[in-house]
């Protein structure tokens, strides 16, 4: 009972001097039999509670057992022990075949292998047994928890235990065993107590039980809509942080410069597919530190969205100041040069960047509330940019220019602000703030030619809202539409939300030409 | 002008005799022998939904070129027509019309989602075209102009929905039907619903959800589909069309919800769609088709094999990893059948073709021999349902004893029994 399937390749050593001697009939039934009989034989393996057991349901759950006529083997890399006997199989049988696992199947086993792993000498061995149980256990498997609640001592995995037992209590003691199995259950952070507690009062007759059961569940379902709550708070903090990079950009080329810039959503793509690149030459070339390539990724994309916006400026936007119209033609029409560009050179399909290691997955801060890593990323990544772009504009020379140049170009000008550069490094500027969005947005969306399409909507709304040449109002507007938009989906669906969401800012724009926050004061120059 | 036609005239009235004589003389195949064939295909190649669609036109012309290697379709070449209509709607039916009346293609493969063959329909019954249609879809539509080489609903989402409910698939009690908010996802819900209600579910253990096409922010569904968990052992059906999938699955893998508690159950989704994603998280959940890449049998295994060197050969964006999926095989049986009924009928017209469909077979790579309903348009299939593997494979638990035949009219939507299982002249489509 010591050496546990976490010692898997001591274990199997102990498989290769051929100690092994399983239950043939139990081996048959978990290689050929239908899934109830299959059930049946993990039970079986539970309940016998050994090392080979639990070497047995390992291989399996690891899809390393196979079938090969009538015979069952292990089978690991080039060797192959059989299942039964223990004797090693050489060479493999060619018509060896997988035995097929499904979710049924699944289920038992992680429970199976959770129950044999609760008395595992490593502390998060058992933590995460014991986290895998709470979703369900087998009332066969009572003994086997309360014998590690006899010698848990860990404060994390205690409570864990006790709930488990509680659980199992409910579905099989007698009354003053499922009473305060009840009451232990109100302590419970998991929808599945919920679930259970609800199955209980279906099926329970006690009226004392059924009114304990009923206390026990306002209790959970307190602190379920607490972690609700938390949800729906984070959902919308995320959205709007990527609303808030997506827009962040514009709120400069379009709220401090003015340019109605149509190929904002392009720069963001360009952002992406540099994104895409940057992965693929690490993984080509340094696949070892393959982690780390978004820290090389996101200045490259700040830079070549930055160098296209300025050329861009340079070439085209530059001879249209101050005729609205034909800038907003004239970009549309780079939008599409540019779409069709990425699609010549990578293909209409889209592409995968992969997220890395430390971006998958989430962190559980209730039971029912899970933070997905990338989002969190995410959101600390809007923050810096939106910090870092703060102090350029407001702790630099370069910013002061810039906000000289938008403010009153003709006296900038006279003091001698060079106001061409400065026009081409703020639109620079705008355009690598649109890259590095490109390069969030590819860690949680679809990276292909019509990604800018998507956001270039939501971008000037953002800013429109906000109030053009406001950084402040676009970070409230964007916060702002990321809960509304969230708010009115939990309650109505995200294709109302939309709608919803725009029809509102068709009425506000109505009531407020300026937007949110209008710049007050002297007239800014048109 | 007036001269020059007189004298065309003229000439005619000469040749018309010898034509008509010679052609009495040697049947039809020299005539025939001149020219190629034109085919045309119907696919979006840019777009929400070129993640699903561009293969297909890569085996179509896969399947052209293996027909042409072969001396072509009574003796002439195929040449295909292929078209972008760019996940949009009504460029659909415009590039139809194109096709029809500007290349004056003799049959289109095309379409993936119902709302683009919905805005074609109309194109292929005016002009009298010929539209083959590889994918499953929600049924109520019988159109003479189309065959359907794609499932019905009771060809794939009713068993898939049977299997969930069964000991094996989990015993879901309450389920959340998602979908990408058109046509073909609030008409297989509509028929689920129905089905589930006949089976006895209440009301309120039904969630119905939509997204609009191109979605990416699926955290509050995935966070409501966990709450709505909490109220039993539930399911999600999943009719989420084109790359909303990928961001919906790793929302899925993220927030760890795993296949062990709440299995998802997709009909778009197969091995094509999972390539952006990464599988692991995400093992165990289902896909219900009538065919998987992983199926094995002589026919499948020469099948993937020439799929795989055909896209080396042609430089596919993807010929590293080349994939098959059901919509794939689909379109590649359509290709022979169409082949099949042309020689069988020896003539590209429209209605010969139509009559000469019926009852035709082909030995599909899904292991069965394909069977084109004699009178519904429809082919007998035979389902599979796959788990997802950590490789991005299926792992088939479950399948049907035999081709099922199709109910393109689903008895659980009101009115259906007393429609007629086949096209009548006339094209009935329930609006």
């Amino acid at each position: 009972m010591r050496i546990l399937p976490t010692a898997l390749p001591f274990v199997l050593g102990l498989l290769a001097s051929a100690a092994l001697a399983q239950d043939a009939k139990t081996v048959e039934k978990l290689a050929f039999g239908d899934s109830d009989e299959r059930v049946e034989a993990v039970a079986a393996l539970v309940a016998a509670g050994d090392e080979k057991s639990a070497a047995l349901l390992q291989a399996l759950a690891d899809g390393e057992l196979y079938t090969a006529g009538k015979r069952v083997l292990i089978v690991r890399g080039a060797g192959a022990v059989d299942a039964a006997t223990g004797a090693k199989v050489a060479p493999l049988p060619e018509d060896r075949e997988e035995i097929t696992v499904n979710n049924r199947l699944r289920r038992e086993l992680g429970r199976a292998l959770a129950a044999l792993k609760l008395v595992s000498p490593g502390r998060d061995a058992r933590f995460a047994a014991a986290r895998e149980l709470a979703g369900g256990a087998e009332p066969a498997m009572l003994p086997l928890v309360k014998k590690a609640l006899a010698t848990e001592t860990d404060s994390a995995v205690k409570p864990l235990l006790e709930q488990i037992a509680a659980a199992l209590e409910l579905k099989a003691g007698d009354r003053e065993a499922r009473l305060a199995a009840v009451r232990k259950l109100a302590a419970s952070h998991s929808p599945n107590t919920k679930t259970l507690l609800l199955s209980f009062l279906e099926a329970e007759k006690d009226e004392d039980l059924r009114i304990e059961a009923q206390k026990s569940l306002r209790e959970i379902e307190g602190r379920l809509a607490w972690g609700e709550r938390a949800g729906i708070v984070f959902t919308s903090i995320s959205l709007g942080s990527i609303l808030l990079l997506a827009a962040l950009g514009l709120a400069i080329t379009y709220g401090l410069m003015g340019v109605i810039n149509l190929a904002h959503g392009e720069l963001i793509m360009i952002g992406a597919y540099t994104t895409y690149v940057v992965q693929n030459l690490f993984r080509a070339h340094a696949p070892g530190v393959f982690d780390a390539y978004l820290a090389c990724a996101a200045p490259a994309a700040f830079a070549v969205a930055a160098l296209v916006g300025m050329a861009l400026e340079r070439s085209v936007i530059r001879w249209l100041y101050g005729r609205p119209l034909e800038t907003l033609l004239a970009t549309w029409g780079i939008s599409l040069m540019l779409i069709q560009g990425v699609r010549t050179i990578f293909g209409a399909a889209n592409v995968q960047v992969e997220n890395p290691v430390w971006m998958s997955g989430g962190i559980e801060v209730l039971a029912n509330v899970v933070l997905p890593w990338s989002r969190i990323v995410i959101i600390f990544f809007a923050a810096a940019v939106l910090a870092g772009m703060w102090l350029l504009l407001t702790r630099t020379r370069l910013g002061l220019f810039v906000r000289g140049v938008t403010q009153n170009r003709s006296m900038a000008s006279c003091v001698g602000v060079p106001t061409a550069r400065v026009d081409t490094l703020a639109f620079g500027l705008g355009s690598g703030i649109a890259g590095l969005a490109g390069c969030a947005l590819s860690q949680i969306g679809n990276v292909g030619p019509d990604l800018g399409q998507a956001y270039i909507v939501d971008s000037f709304m953002v800013v429109v809202l906000g109030g053009v040449g406001q950084l402040a109002g676009t970070v409230y507007a964007a916060l702002g539409l990321g809960f509304a938009n969230k708010l009115l989906e939990a309650w109505q669906g995200a294709v109302l939300a939309k709608i919803a969401v725009l029809v509102f800012i068709i009425f506000f724009i109505q009531k407020r030409p300026q937007g949110m926050f209008a710049l007050k004061g002297r007239a800014v120059e048109v | 002008m007036s001269k020059l036609k007189r004298i065309v005239k003229r000439a005619l009235s000469l040749v018309g005799p010898a034509a008509l004589a010679c052609g009495l003389a040697v049947p039809a195949v020299p005539a025939l022998a001149q020219g190629t064939i034109k085919v045309g295909v119907l696919h979006s190649l840019s777009g929400t939904m070129a993640i699903s669609e561009t293969v297909l036109k890569d085996v179509t012309l896969m399947a052209i070129e293996e027909i042409n290697a072969k001396g072509g379709v009574l003796g002439r070449k195929l040449e295909a027509v292929v078209v972008d209509p760019a996940s949009n709607w009504p460029l659909f039916a415009e590039k139809a019309r194109q096709l029809l009346t500007q290349d004056k293609v003799a049959v289109v493969f095309g379409c993936w989602t119902s709302v683009s063959r919905k805005s074609v329909l109309p194109v292929f019954e005016e002009l009298n075209g010929l539209l083959f249609y590889p994918v499953q879809y929600e049924g109520e539509e019988l159109s003479k102009n189309v065959f359907y080489t794609g499932a019905a609903p009771n060809q794939q989402a009713i068993p898939a929905v049977e299997y969930l409910m069964s000991k094996d698939g989990g015993g879901a009690k309450r389920w959340v039907l998602l979908g990408t908010d058109y046509v073909y996802p609030r008409t297989t819900n509509k028929i689920l619903r129905a089905f589930l209600k006949s089976k006895g579910v209440a009301e309120k253990d039904i969630d119905e959800k939509y997204t609009p096409f191109g979605h990416a922010d699926y955290q509050t569904i995935v966070a409501d589909i966990k709450k709505f968990s909490a109220g039993g052992k539930t399911a999600v059906v999943s009719t989420i069309n084109g790359d909303s999938n990928v961001p919906f699955y790793k929302e899925l893998g993220n927030q760890g919800l795993k296949a062990t508690d709440v299995p998802v159950v997709a009909f778009s989704v197969g091995e094509e769609e999972l390539r952006g994603v990464d599988t692991k998280p995400l093992v165990g959940h289902l896909a219900a088709w009538n065919y998987f890449m992983s199926i094995k049998n002589p026919v499948n295994d020469d099948w993937t094999k020439k799929w795989s060197a055909y896209a080396k050969k042609m430089k596919l964006a993807n010929a590293g990893k080349p994939l098959t999926n059901d919509p794939m095989e689909a379109a590649y049986i359509g290709m022979y059948m169409w082949k099949q009924a042309v020689e069988k009928a020896k003539t590209t017209d429209v209605d010969k073709v139509i009559a000469a469909m019926a009852g035709q077979t082909f030995k599909a790579p899904s292991g069965i021999t394909s069977t084109m309903d004699p009178k519904n348009h429809h082919l007998h299939k035979a389902v599979f349902i796959g788990e997802v593997k950590a490789d991005g494979q299926f792992n088939v638990v479950w399948k049907t004893k035999g081709p099922i035949k199709a109910e393109p009219w689903s008895p659980f939507i009101a009115g259906n029994d007393k429609k007629k299982g086949e096209p009548d002249g006339k094209t009935i489509v329930t609006k």
